[in-house]
């Protein structure tokens, strides 16, 4: 039966799938061989590149202690940003799910409403906010709290402001799917078995919207931990994350080829890190979190 | 036996919802061990006062009584309830064992009574070899069996089922209706059924509350909210009636005679004309079984005979419905079948019997009745 089947096989999903396949390949799958190629290409000192087979870049990136630290640094802010979304993100996700307010879908507007504005912009708007002539110590230095104002800002935990600022609607709309697909009868028939509503919560709403917490904390850490623009905004000298490299490679130094190699590596590294959550998690919640 | 004791009171108990109200001054009892059903189409109000007692809801007014003491102010939790919904609401992570162990965990009971008080429940449901699987590897019928478990293992003082047999098939709705009866009886547990299912409601109850518009339109045992229904409503909620309106002709103490608007004089059972007098209005019902159909009746007393002929027939099996027009009157007929129903355009003679003929309270015959159906 099932060799029958198999040799039946309906041709119509990938015909109905031939667009978003052709698109992939021209826009993803290609331009990806074309930058594993040009990582074995050399930089040449006169700006040029030598094409060819050479292994200097990887032997570079995979050997020199400092790309490891960053690595290891990138890996820290994200998981520290994306901890900190979880626990940010938890509460409006459950107001949202469980308001009785007829205008849920303005809430879930509201939510949106940053992505209308150029993560760059809102990114920037922290020197307005923070900055040595930001609005804060605006106030400190008017009502005298301090005389001189204060250096908040290019630092890590600035950096980390920033990617929660741009990460945390992904983490509460992740948790706000899992949370609305709980029947508020699971609470009700806990409460009347004795338990107290934080016990309830604990015993059943936490452990059901883990799936969406899972997916959100995953999106959450993919996404920092591929971003340059706020570490190159929010950050100090020594702040620089992974795709800051990248970014350093090849648009200031234009060295391609290293650019290459560094893009390869944060590439397989967060790849990994997607297919270990997939081994153990499972993806299906996020395909439901973007439904 | 101990006097009967009330399980749960109500007294005048309302829910509004904003201007809405959900729920009229509504009074009731439940005695001890007693089955009763709130039966009536959706919107009637009846799961809302489930969820009032519950803990659900909170009563906009009136009083709440469980086993003798107020709960209005009482949380859920502190309730002992034992609540089934239409949907199960079994917890999907949480293994069968798990689940039935639930509410026990928060009852002070040591592990080996809990594992031995969960397989004695998971018996009562015939289920016993399931406490390792999840809900979602049992069916529906086998997932409400353990909802039922896990709400009669923590020994509740009431069991509160909201239409736990909706969801099922036909024929599993059967079978689960005489089990549910069946440990019910076992546990002599105080237990309020909400339905809108008529054949439930009687089946199942030793009390049934009809309910309407947030009102109780009727309680009383199967057998009285059947036979002699308080209300149109109730009349025609509850299996199909004819309806009609007439006037008293003769209300007598052996006889009670009413003429029915365009159509033929009926004899009515002495009961049913106290309080009435020569000239009043009256409205009536006579249930549709109760029309007895024939080529030819034998006169006799009590009853009244009627030409009529068939427009329409309703093949049922074992019995059919028949629509009969009788001068300027539509009848509805369900008749068992001897041998071959009769068939559209036959003739045939309408009995009906003055012990069968119900005069409805005036007083609350609005009300409802555009339900009706």
């Amino acid at each position: 039966m099932a060799a029958v089947a198999a040799e039946e096989r309906d041709l119509r999903p990938w015909i109905l799938l031939s667009p978003a396949l052709t698109t992939i390949t021209l826009l993803l799958a290609i331009p990806t061989c074309f930058v594993v190629v040009y990582s074995f290409w050399l930089r040449t000192a006169a700006g040029g590149e030598q094409v060819g087979f050479y292994l200097d870049n990887w032997i570079e990136v995979l050997t020199d202690q400092f790309y490891r630290d960053i690595l290891f640094q990138t890996f820290r802010i994200a998981a520290i940003t994306t901890v900190l979304c979880a626990l940010m993100g938890y509460l409006p996700a459950y107001f949202i799910a469980f308001s009785k307010m007829r205008n849920k879908a303005f809430l879930l507007l509201l939510l949106m409403l940053p992505f209308w504005v150029s993560y760059i912009i809102r990114t920037m708007s922290w020197i307005n906010i923070l900055g040595v002539s930001g609005a804060v110590n605006y106030v400190l230095t008017s009502l005298g709290i301090v005389s001189e104002p204060i250096q908040m800002l290019y630092n890590e935990t600035t950096v980390v402001l920033g990617l929660i600022h741009f990460l945390l609607p992904f983490m509460v709309l992740n948790i706000y799917v899992s949370l609305e697909g709980i029947d508020p009868n699971l609470v009700d028939a806990a409460r009347s078995l004795g338990s107290t509503p934080f016990q309830a919560f604990r015993e059943v709403t936490l452990p059901l919207s883990l799936p969406g917490l899972a997916a959100g904390g995953l999106l959450c850490f993919v996404l920092g931990g591929g971003t340059y623009i706020t570490p190159l905004i929010l950050g100090g000298p020594t702040d620089a994350m992974f795709a800051n490299l990248i970014y350093e490679a090849i648009i200031i130094q234009l060295n391609w080829p290293l650019g290459s190699a560094l893009s390869i590596v944060l590439l397989v590294v967060l790849g990994a890190v997607v297919l270990l959550y997939n081994r153990f998690l499972g993806l299906g919640q996020i395909r439901k979190g973007f439904g | 036996m101990a006097q009967q004791a009330n399980a749960v009171e109500l007294h005048n108990t309302v829910k509004r919802f904003g201007e809405f109200t959900a729920v009229h001054s509504m009074s009731l009892n439940v005695t001890d061990g007693s089955f009763v059903t709130f039966v009536g189409p959706s919107g009637c109000g009846k799961t809302t006062t489930l969820r009032m007692i519950a803990g659900l809801e909170n009563a906009t007014a009136g009083d709440i009584l469980i086993r003798g003491q107020r709960v209005n102010d009482i949380p859920i939790h502190k309730r002992n309830l034992g609540l089934v919904f239409q949907n199960y609401a079994l917890f999907p992570h949480k293994t069968i064992f798990e689940n039935v162990a639930f509410g026990l965990k928060y009852r002070n009971v040591d592990k080996q009574t809990i594992a031995r008080r969960v397989r004695e429940a998971l018996q009562l449901v015939q289920l016993p070899h399931v406490e390792d699987r999840l809900p979602r590897q049992l069916s529906g019928g086998q997932q409400q069996r353990i909802a039922l478990a896990r709400a009669i293992v923590i020994q509740p003082d009431v069991l509160l089922l909201d239409e736990p047999l909706s969801a099922l098939d036909a024929n599993l709705r059967e079978e689960m209706r005489v089990e549910l009866k069946r440990i019910q009886r076992e546990l002599g547990i105080a237990t309020i059924f909400v339905t809108h299912d008529q054949a439930e409601a009687l089946a199942m109850s030793d009390r049934v509350v009809v309910m309407s518009n947030g009102f109780i339109e009727q309680e009383g045992t199967p057998e009285e909210v059947y036979n002699e229904p308080a209300s149109e409503f109730v009349a025609n909620f509850l299996g199909i009636s004819n309806l009609m309106s007439g006037s008293v002709e003769d209300a007598s103490a052996d006889t009670v005679k009413i003429a029915v608007e365009g159509g033929p004089h009926l004899l009515a059972h002495p009961r049913e004309g106290r309080g009435k007098h020569k000239g009043d209005r009256a409205r009536l019902a006579v249930r549709a079984e109760k029309v007895f159909l024939a080529e030819q009746h034998a006169a006799d007393d009590d009853s009244v005979i009627i030409d009529g002929t068939i427009d329409a027939v309703d093949y049922q099996g074992q019995a059919a419905r028949y629509f009969v027009t009788a001068g300027n009157l539509s009848w509805q007929a369900v008749n068992p079948i001897d041998r071959h129903p009769f068939h559209e355009g036959q003739a045939v003679k309408l009995r009906i019997r003055a012990q069968d003929v119900v005069l409805l309270d005036p007083a609350r015959s609005g009300n409802g009745a555009e339900q009706a159906g």
